[in-house]
């Protein structure tokens, strides 16, 4: 028994390292004084004073992190309505918009990227939109709106129907049940969505890819394009600085969530 | 009557849909069996051809990437379900971290580990091995795929086995199963959902790459989705070939998703049974 246990752990321990000695590698050649990718040199910060000094990196940030807040607060709203409207639905109409809502997630990266960038190719030749930042907004809000339909659509089926018909009994007028009632029952699905949104527009690179244009450049692209240059180990700051960032954040998340979770069991 | 209203909120998205999601894949469809000049044509498809060892080679990889997945999150989602319920929130926050850093830098990484001058080879050749040809290897391309797909076995394997009643396996035990039975008859068949979940999450994402290919296999190990980018942002713009291969990309997703479907269906029913 005790020997299996051992086992079990070392097993775990070897899959962790092959998960985080990549990133490790990355993290400690970020300080490295010389542009080698194998030999540590000597100890500098310089790769992070390039970074935040390199225009393009903090333009693509900056344009990552507005796209992220405007796909996903679209994706909300609309995928909100959605999810009350398909709630209401009979079997059948329910069932062949669930399969539509599912294709972006099912469809590889690349399918849905290069089927959007057929469509914008085509808005660029009749009606002269460029492709930018308004289509590649469109393509997130698209990929972001399953995330949230299927967060927001289980809580509706958890909420107790009579609820609203509650509010209406006691005044209120629809409208005022939908935001007073309605809307605090199924605001941990409208979060999560959110959140699920945010990540996904903030990470994708795929859709991204197909759907920007020349010109318009997001954080991911631009990655990309440091990337095949090969050796810049401003990407390796970089790495370091997104890797923090994610650590701080899910700590946090999970401080919260497991305090939560105590609170949920105090009164029980 | 009120229920009436409410459909309506759905409007918006159903338009959203059919602009954004249907009619795309429905040019894709159009673009695959037209010609540059527009007119109706086969040509796309039929020369496809020329790329089978291209697509077999795509097929191979993502194919043995999703196997070793498959092997290596099994014993950890099972181990995961036996622990306590903070250890695994702590376990699964672990495997998601990476996750959360864009890919792109997760397969640099491997880049330069892999490298003929980097890490790893320094390192063997400490002990006077190597240098070995690692980088632009199929191997580097099937190493890339495991590396950033596996927590997507991982999850749904782990999901679905905390459901599973731990005293079925004690029963098993019980009734004088040895390890391989529990594993074979009673350990598999209940996870299976979870298997085939984890299947399509890992295969779908390793068919259709085209950056791990292009950034760890080098120019000799291209795959299907470096030939249908080449089509849309490469030098040879040709949208319509492009098309006709995402086309061909879509069915043999779904051909091997229906084979690994049917098999979940023969093995309820040989459980039935």
């Amino acid at each position: 028994m005790r020997k299996t246990r051992w086992g079990s752990k070392l097993y775990m321990g070897l899959i962790f390292a092959f998960l985080y000695a990549p990133i490790l590698v990355l993290i400690v050649f970020s300080f490295n004084e010389s542009k080698s990718r194998a030999l540590f040199t000597g100890f500098t910060f310089k790769w992070y004073e390039q970074l935040f000094q390199n225009e393009l990196i903090m333009t693509s940030l900056f344009n990552s992190l507005l796209m992220a807040l405007c796909s996903s607060l679209i994706a909300v709203i609309m995928g909100t309505m959605a999810a009350v409207g398909i709630n209401r639905m009979g079997k059948k109409s329910k069932a062949a918009i669930m399969n539509v809502t599912y294709l972006p997630v099912l469809n590889p990266e690349i399918v849905t990227g290069i089927s959007m960038m057929l469509l914008f190719v085509w808005f660029k030749n009749v009606f002269q939109i460029p492709l930018g930042f308004g289509t590649v907004l469109i393509a997130h809000v698209t990929f972001c709106l399953p995330y949230v339909i299927l967060n927001v659509l289980p809580k509706f089926r958890q909420m107790d129907q009579n609820l609203f018909e509650a509010a209406l009994d006691l005044g209120c007028t629809p409208l005022q049940a939908f935001f007073k009632v309605v809307i605090p029952q199924i605001m941990p699905g409208i979060v999560s969505g959110f959140m699920m949104a945010f990540t996904f527009s903030l990470d994708d690179f795929v859709v991204t890819y197909f759907t920007a244009g020349n010109g318009f450049q997001m954080l991911p692209t631009t990655i990309y394009s440091m990337v095949r240059k090969k050796v810049n180990p401003q990407i390796n700051a970089l790495s370091t600085i997104i890797f923090l960032i994610v650590l701080a954040l899910l700590i946090v998340m999970n401080v919260v969530e497991a305090k939560r979770a105590k609170k949920v069991e105090k009164p029980l | 009557m009120k229920s009436n209203k409410s459909i309506f909120a759905s409007v918006p998205y159903l338009i959203w849909m059919a602009i954004f999601i249907l009619v795309p894949l429905g040019m894709v469809l159009v673009f695959a069996f037209t010609s540059r000049e527009g007119g109706f044509t086969f040509d796309n498809i039929l020369g496809i051809g020329k790329y089978a060892r291209v697509f077999l080679k795509s097929i191979n990889l993502s194919v043995i990437a999703t196997l070793i997945c498959l092997v290596l999150a099994f014993p950890i989602a099972y181990m995961m379900s036996k622990m306590s319920e903070v250890a695994q929130r702590t376990v699964l926050m672990l495997l998601m971290l990476p996750m959360w850093m864009s890919f792109l830098l997760r397969t640099y990484a491997w880049m330069t580990l892999l490298e003929r001058e980097g890490l790893i080879n320094k390192f063997l050749g400490l002990f006077g091995i190597g240098p070995f040809t690692m980088i632009n290897t199929q191997g580097a391309v099937v190493l890339g795929m495991v590396y950033n797909f596996l927590p997507f076995m991982i999850m749904p394997l782990h999901s679905i086995m905390v459901k599973i009643d731990k005293s079925v396996i004690e029963a098993a035990q019980d009734l004088g199963a040895n390890g391989f039975h529990v594993l074979v008859r009673v350990l598999i068949p209940l996870s299976l959902p979870g298997i085939i979940t984890g299947i399509t999450m890992v295969f779908v994402p390793s068919v259709s790459t085209f950056i791990i290919s292009r950034m760890l296999g080098g120019g000799k190990n291209i795959l299907i989705g470096d030939l249908i980018e080449q089509q849309f942002l490469g030098s040879v713009y040709n949208p319509n070939v492009g098309s006709a291969m995402s086309l061909v990309l879509m069915v043999i997703i779904l051909i091997i998703m229906g084979i690994i479907n049917h098999f979940d269906d023969e093995e309820m029913e040989g459980m039935l049974i």
